[in-house]
């Protein structure tokens, strides 16, 4: 082993820093043959970086040297950085070496453009292939495809990885010709559409035969970089909900502009990153996915942008006094969702155990309801307390805002972010 | 005067005990209001030692496994591993109810035993969890890749299935301190085993230097390293990080020593 590979390492985790995405999950596989991995199905975190977020994968770019210059990113050509180049062997080795210490669930492998796309592409799949074949590894890999990679890499790309992924990046067409002159939407969607293509091939070609290699078995996941160019929340939020109709797609992540290229007039000059915007995406995100609700009913032409200083949930509860208060001993489970101050969990313990006797407010607070803020939208067993008909949205919103109260409850929705 | 104020059992600390103090009891109609590791001796109540019996055990498991689903019975050995006191009393009640009742009573979460136990599944569930994320190998010279970890309850045999069918070609141990034994793959099989003399820093959980391999301290060192490089600096959150890393295990964690 060469003591220079530690350094490459501190150069090329630094350029990959990012991509927010390093979930694990997606892919349940057993070690049958007794070599090396498995893949548990709900990744694993294995530690956090002081920046508070979870590491599962090497995450890592194979080189940082790039032909393009796009605005929002370190290793853009135009900017004076380290540069690195690692060899697939090197890759391989670092992988393995970590995984079997237990230090990561696999390999999340990304790349700058070094001639062409295909050439990027072959050596990122060269790092997937040793791994599979010659080391019978079988923990998890991310591939992130090279936009204009051609199809037939795309394909080898898919039946080594775990996921694969294309970043959008920009959440407009103008805005992304605007900051990254090179790309345009046609590179992004048209490597996406093959990935989805493909994915579902291999799903149907699994109900008639008995073995086919699975294609990119966690499907694929992409990126938007929130705050670098001027979309509101709902033209981002529509696009992530365009987006999830593909069943290929599992995860859009939105990474709030980090201000890494001060001096280019393109982009607005940012002290910080929107991190409670980006957060309040993330809360949107999940209640598309888990809380059943459609993207107007959290943005639209009345309210394009997400209130900062309450959680889309609340938010809409309180423009919608009209649906309150829900009897959680009769509602359906779709309305027990919408109640703020309850979540998925709480949702499925109040419909199982209501079978058994009348639930009190007790009761609710015993399964993890945070009735705090419950309580002002539900009636149960008790007569109801004041609800948000009585007291007033405006005012909820002032004793919300006011007490800080609202802030706590959303850590657990957050730690599911980054599984 | 006899001060008796309520009946107590006295057990073995193993779970077949707890299974052989509902037998006991029913077949006595007598029901304790607490039970107790044998060397507890309580004033002022009425102490029935039960002689744990794997067979009545098992009529136990047989008839509650006729009353209640598998995964409620898989919950009932994970909370017996927390090791909390007060556990016992809250498994015989919860056996007791369910040989009650006439449905099954695992989801009935208004129901304050089967909450309570619910929880502590979740949190002895979390804490294995966390073996599966904390736990660290070192390798040795001779090949072993070796951890030391220090869980609040006793999980290590939840996870055992877990580490060997990831690591199948690789020997490992997995030292719990606390409970000092160890699990310890050794390429066929996982087995429990105690370790007597062991060469291990008791602060850090590290081999000494001279039993690892030539590259284990620049794999060591690399690895914190690399958390330091993809850290984004303007995104530091150290409330966030100790939530869901916790403290505890910190000393433990490569990453995390100088
Ligand atoms: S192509 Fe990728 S690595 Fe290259 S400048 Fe653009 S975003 Fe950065």
């Amino acid at each position: 082993m060469n003591a220079a590979i530690f350094d490459k390492l501190q150069i090329l985790a630094e350029a990959a820093k990012y991509d927010v995405s390093c979930a694990s999950s997606g892919t349940t596989r057993k070690n049958t043959a007794k070599t090396i991995g498995s893949a548990s199905g709900w990744g694993i975190c294995h530690s956090f970086t002081e920046d508070g977020r979870c590491v599962s994968l090497l995450k890592i770019m194979l080189t940082n040297y790039c032909k393009y210059d796009c605005a929002y990113c370190v290793n853009r050509v135009s900017n004076d950085v380290p540069r690195a180049t690692f060899s697939v062997s090197e890759i391989v080795e670092l992988t393995i070496e970590y995984y079997r210490r237990n230090y990561i669930e696999g390999l999340f492998l990304s790349s700058g453009v070094v001639r062409n796309a295909d050439y990027t592409m072959e050596r990122m799949i060269a790092v997937a292939k040793d791994l599979r074949t010659i080391h019978k590894y079988n923990g998890y890999i991310h591939l992130k495809a090279i936009p204009g990679a051609s199809p037939e890499l795309m394909l080898q790309a898919g039946l080594y990885a775990d996921r694969l992924s294309v970043n959008i990046e920009i959440p407009s067409e103008e805005s992304l010709k605007l900051i990254a002159p090179q790309k345009d939407y046609q590179s992004v969607l048209q490597p996406m559409g093959y990935i989805h293509q493909r994915f579902i091939e291999s799903k149907e070609e699994k109900k008639k035969y008995r073995y086919v290699q699975p294609y990119s078995p966690a499907g694929q996941s992409t990126q938007m970089v929130i705050g670098a160019s001027p979309e509101n929340d709902r033209q981002i939020l529509h696009l992530a909900s365009f987006l999830y109709q593909q069943p290929s797609l599992k995860r859009v992540y939105y990474s709030g502009y980090v201000p890494v290229n001060l001096s280019d007039a393109r982009l607005p000059a940012l002290t910080a990153p929107p991190l409670v915007r980006e957060n309040r995406l993330y809360q949107a995100d999940w209640l598309m996915r888990f809380y059943q609700f459609n993207v107007d009913e959290i943005v639209n032409e009345q309210y394009p942008d997400l209130d900062l200083e309450l959680d889309p949930k609340l938010a809409y509860a309180l423009r919608h006094p009209e649906l309150f208060p829900i009897d959680v001993n009769t509602a359906d489970y779709e309305m027990i969702l919408r109640i703020p101050g309850i979540g998925v969990k709480s949702a499925k313990l109040i419909v199982t155990s209501r079978r058994y006797g009348r639930l009190s407010l007790e009761h609710l607070k015993k399964m993890g309801v945070v009735t705090k803020r419950a309580k002002y939208f539900i009636t149960c067993h008790e007569l109801p307390i004041l609800t948000v008909n009585e007291l007033k949205p405006e005012n909820l919103r002032h004793l919300f805002i006011g007490n800080k109260q609202g802030e706590k409850g959303n850590h657990s929705q957050l730690q599911l972010l980054f599984s | 005067m006899n001060t008796i104020t309520s009946l107590s059992f006295t057990y073995d600390g193993t779970i077949d005990g707890i299974f052989s103090c509902v037998f006991e009891a029913f077949d006595k109609k007598q029901f304790p209001q607490q039970i107790f590791k044998q060397e507890v001796a309580m004033l002022f109540t009425q102490n029935y030692h039960v002689v744990t019996d794997e067979q009545k055990a098992n009529r136990v498991i047989a008839g509650l496994k006729k009353r209640i689903s598998k995964s409620a019975l898989q919950m009932l050995f994970i909370c017996w591993l927390s090791e909390m006191e007060g556990i016992e009393m809250l498994l015989f009640n919860y056996i007791c109810k369910s040989f009650r009742s006439p449905v099954s009573i695992e989801l009935n979460f208004a129901d304050s035993d089967v909450l309570e136990l619910s929880k502590i599944y979740k949190k002895v569930t979390r804490e294995a969890e966390r073996m599966r994320q904390f736990v660290r190998f070192q390798k040795t010279a001779d090949e072993f890749y070796f951890a030391a970890i220090n869980p609040l309850y006793n999980v290590l045999p939840m996870v055992a299935d877990h580490f060997e069918d990831r690591f199948a070609d690789q020997q490992w141990v997995i030292y719990d301190i606390k409970r000092n034994y160890a699990l310890y793959y050794n390429l066929k099989k996982t087995e429990m085993i105690y370790i007597d003399d062991i060469k291990i820093d008791f602060q850090t959980g590290k081999l000494h230097r001279d039993v690892l391999s030539e590259d284990e301290l620049y794999f060591q060192v690399g690895w914190r390293q690399y958390l330091h490089s993809i850290s984004i600096k303007e995104r530091k959150n150290l409330r966030q990080q100790r939530q869901f890393m916790p403290k505890r295990f910190w000393k433990y964690l490569t990453e995390k020593q100088n």
